[in-house]
Formats: C-alpha cells, sequence, structure tokens
C-alpha cells in the first residue's frame, strides 16, 4: 500500500500538484493513497512525501516552519526513515542550507546548496525563467526513467539552486548559464521544473517517483 | 533553450466559449474544458481563459471550469477578467490556475499587485496592458475594451508594474484586436525593451507570419492568439511548424 503524503502549508500550486497525482494513480495497478496534510503526524503513515512550493523562498520555508511539529517529522520521514521525498520548484530550492530571496533565509539544509538569482551574465535573458525548456539529463535517475534526453519540461522560477557537490545534480536547463533542473540524492528528488504542468513527460515523472524504492 | 510559446485564448461568457471552433471531435463545442483539451492535445504551450461576464455573481461558473480544465489538463493555465481583489486571485488558483490575470484593477489600485505577488509569488501574477497608440504621446493605455483613456503612457506603466511585482505582461494592442492586420510590433518592441519580465504579444494576428513577427521584431517571449486557432483557420501544430521554418525555437 502506497500512502503519498503531500504537504500543504498553504503553497498556491498545492492543487494543481494534487490533481497531477490523482491522475497519475489512476493508471497504476497497486492501490495508493494521495493525502494532503498540514498534520505532521501523517508522515508517519506516508510511505512517500512531496513538497509542493510556489512563492518566495522566506515565506515558504516560515510556513513549514509554522506547522506544528512538522520539521521534525520531516527529518524524522526523510532523514532517519529514508522515505522517498519530492520537492517540486520551490519544494525542491527548500533542500538548500540557505535562499537568498529577499534576505537571507536557512532551508531544510538536506543538499549542501544554496538558492541566488539567475545569473543573466549580462545578457538580455527574461527573469522569470518561463516556459518550456529542453532538460539535459546528466544524471539516469529512476524519476528519469522513461524520459528522453532533452525532453521539454515547464520551468517558472528566478532563483536557481547552486549545489557544492556536482553529484547531486541530475539534469540541468541552458538558460543563460547552465541552470540546475533537478536533484537527486540517496532517497531525496527536487524537480525546478513542474511535473504536473509538464503534461506527459511531467506525468511521468511523478509516475516514476511512486515506483521508485530507493 | 527556452522555446518560444504559443497560448491560445479562450473567451468565457457565463462558463461558456464564445466563438469557439466546432472541431471534428467535439462533443460540445462551446465548453471550455472540451477547447482547452483539444489545444492541450495540438501541443499549445499554455492556455488562457479570459473571463468576459459582466456580472460578478457568475464568478462560480468560472471557478468551476478552471477546476475542472485543471483536472485534465497538465499544462500552465493562465485566467484573466474581472479580478478585482487578493481573494479573486487566491480562489482562482485554488481552482487550478497557474497565473492570474489582472487588468483594470491594477490601474484602480496599483498596490493589489504589489500584494497578489507577494502573496503568491510574482511567477503567478500577470498584469494585462491595453494600449493604444495617440499622437502626442505614444502610447496609453485604456480600459473597457479599449474606450477609456487612462492618461496613463503604457511604456511607464510597464516599468510600474513590474517593479511592483508582476511577472510577466500580457500586452494587448487596442488599435489591432480584432482587425487580423498583425501586431503592433513598434508597441510590442517598446515595451519588450522596457522590462526584464516575458512579455506576451496580443492582438491582431491575422495568419501565422504575423505570429513570427511578433517574436522576431517584437521580441516577445510568447504569442496570444484567439479567432485564428478558434475558427480552424490554423491548428497550433501549423503555427509551430511554420515558426520553427522561419527560424524560431518553439516545441514541437
Amino acid at each position: 500500500m502506497i500512502n503519498i503524503a503531500i504537504i500543504d502549508y498553504g503553497s498556491g500550486n498545492l492543487r494543481s500538484a494534487v490533481k497531477a497525482f490523482e491522475h497519475t494513480v489512476k493508471d497504476l495497478n497497486t492501490k495508493v493513497s494521495v493525502n494532503i496534510t498540514e498534520n505532521s503526524s501523517d508522515l508517519d503513515k506516508a510511505t512517500h512525501i512531496v513538497l509542493p512550493g510556489v512563492g518566495a523562498f522566506g515565506d515558504c520555508i516560515n510556513a513549514i516552519n509554522n506547522l506544528i511539529d512538522m520539521r521534525e517529522a520531516l527529518d524524522k520521514a526523510v532523514i532517519r526513515d529514508g522515505k522517498p521525498f519530492l520537492g517540486i520548484c520551490v519544494g525542491m530550492q527548500l533542500l538548500a542550507k540557505i535562499g537568498k530571496e529577499y534576505g537571507s533565509h536557512k532551508g531544510l539544509g538536506w543538499l549542501n546548496s544554496e538558492v541566488v538569482p539567475i545569473d543573466t551574465l549580462g545578457s538580455k535573458i527574461k527573469i522569470p525563467h518561463m516556459g518550456w525548456n529542453n532538460l539535459m539529463i546528466s544524471n539516469r535517475h529512476p524519476i528519469f526513467e522513461g524520459i528522453p534526453n532533452k525532453s521539454h519540461a515547464y520551468f517558472v522560477h528566478s532563483y536557481h539552486m547552486t549545489c557544492k557537490n556536482e553529484k547531486n545534480v541530475i539534469a540541468t536547463v541552458d538558460y543563460g548559464s547552465q541552470v540546475v533542473a533537478a536533484v537527486g540524492k540517496e532517497n531525496i528528488v527536487g524537480l525546478q521544473f513542474h511535473p504536473e504542468k509538464s503534461q506527459t513527460i511531467g506525468l511521468k515523472c511523478i509516475q516514476n517517483f511512486i515506483s521508485w524504492r530507493p | 533553450m527556452l522555446k518560444t510559446r504559443i497560448i491560445p485564448c479562450l473567451d468565457v461568457h457565463d462558463g461558456r466559449v464564445v466563438k469557439g471552433v466546432n472541431f471534428i471531435n467535439l462533443v460540445d463545442a462551446g465548453d471550455p474544458v472540451e477547447q482547452a483539451r483539444v489545444y492541450d492535445e495540438q501541443g499549445a504551450d499554455e492556455i488562457c481563459f479570459l473571463d468576459i461576464t459582466a456580472s460578478s455573481e457568475d464568478r462560480d461558473t468560472l471557478y468551476n471550469v478552471v477546476s475542472q480544465t485543471a483536472q485534465q489538463c497538465f499544462m500552465p493555465l493562465t485566467v484573466g477578467g474581472g479580478v478585482r481583489s487578493i481573494e479573486d486571485v487566491r480562489k482562482l488558483l485554488i481552482a487550478g490556475a497557474d497565473k492570474v490575470s489582472i487588468n483594470t484593477a491594477a490601474i484602480n489600485r496599483p498596490e493589489l499587485v504589489s500584494e497578489a505577488s507577494e502573496k503568491f509569488g510574482r511567477q503567478c501574477i500577470v498584469v494585462a496592458i491595453d494600449a493604444k497608440h495617440n499622437q502626442s504621446d505614444g502610447y496609453q493605455i485604456f480600459t473597457h475594451g479599449g474606450r477609456t483613456s487612462t492618461g496613463i503612457n503604457a511604456i511607464d506603466w510597464a516599468k510600474r508594474v513590474v517593479e511592483l511585482g508582476a511577472g510577466e505582461i500580457l500586452l494587448t494592442s487596442m488599435d489591432r484586436d480584432g482587425t487580423g492586420n498583425g501586431f503592433d510590433i513598434g508597441l510590442t518592441k517598446k515595451i519588450s525593451e522596457s522590462v526584464s519580465v516575458p512579455v506576451i504579444a496580443s492582438g491582431g494576428v491575422g495568419n501565422l507570419d504575423h505570429m513570427v513577427e511578433g517574436i522576431r521584431d517584437g521580441m516577445a517571449s510568447a504569442v496570444l492568439a484567439a479567432s485564428i486557432f478558434h475558427f480552424g483557420k490554423y491548428s497550433i501544430a501549423e503555427a509551430k511548424k511554420y515558426m520553427r521554418n522561419a527560424g524560431l525555437n518553439v516545441r514541437i
């Protein structure tokens, strides 16, 4: 029995993420329940944990910190118990030690990384990085099972993650410079793009996550 | 490489599509959810719903339409028309919109843009600008479908809303809208060059060359069109192929 906990901390795109998971689950043979929760105790029952996210880094981490016992429950479920974890967009960025959006904020700190403004390198590229861009898959992580290199994924973000450990980067995207598009470390995976908005490819990522047994 | 976006726009009135095309495989051409699904299958990069319902009591119908669309189409959805408050933005996002477009309310109370972007993130706040050429002052912004002048310069306004927190600008030329004579390239280029955020060119598309011009000459990040897709003159796939042959980067 698969039990997916999608953490509700007031993020605007929660519904889209939930709908995409529910849609994906319909096509699976195994029994899967998708639960939206703000209750830290639900993480004990969960087999998979999802952190969606849009908005500013500081607001998002504060909102999570304001859920009673949620930080402790996340650390226990993801770091100690090793449950598969998926962070989406800002949900991925929150894996960082520090986020430098409207000030400097401490993240979950699970990846040795920082979140900083996308470097335009003096070019005229537009910020936010908004639209469809090609995934350059550098590590054949299970999340990309059946997904060809250079597949299009939908991005919307103004800040990006810089990883101290290159091995944590599993896909990049070309936008002015090489922007981190996905990260992975043990049972943790993060997607900068929106799988719930990336049509077939995105739904495939979600399906892969559900089947993932790290 | 980031791709140029092609965005079909559906005018929705009382939960029904106005001027929807009767695609062969559609059960109900007036159903926005079905229309969105077809555009999704054709490869549209995003979909835009513009609610043209006059009365605000019918808003629940719109939320319902957005919610049903989001259940079937896993692609970005922008919704605009009649958005007046933070609560309106919130309800649309909860229903399943990814971006919400604000127009007149931003002119009446510019703080709405900053409040909404601080609360929901600037990536989901689009400011729609309806501009008209004016002999003395370049371009001015108008409200009420181009009938009411505000006296505000369009370029100044575009810069201002970006400072306030708009993540994208949906720029419509009121001179060109509905004419089929092509985008106002001068206006599009001026605005695109004046702001750091993506600009969606709108108003006037009559053929596929116009779409190419909007990107290549107007320097827009995306093109929005309604009637050329609705009336089945071109499919999204045809438009994309044409643009690719013209040397533009599109997602095929």
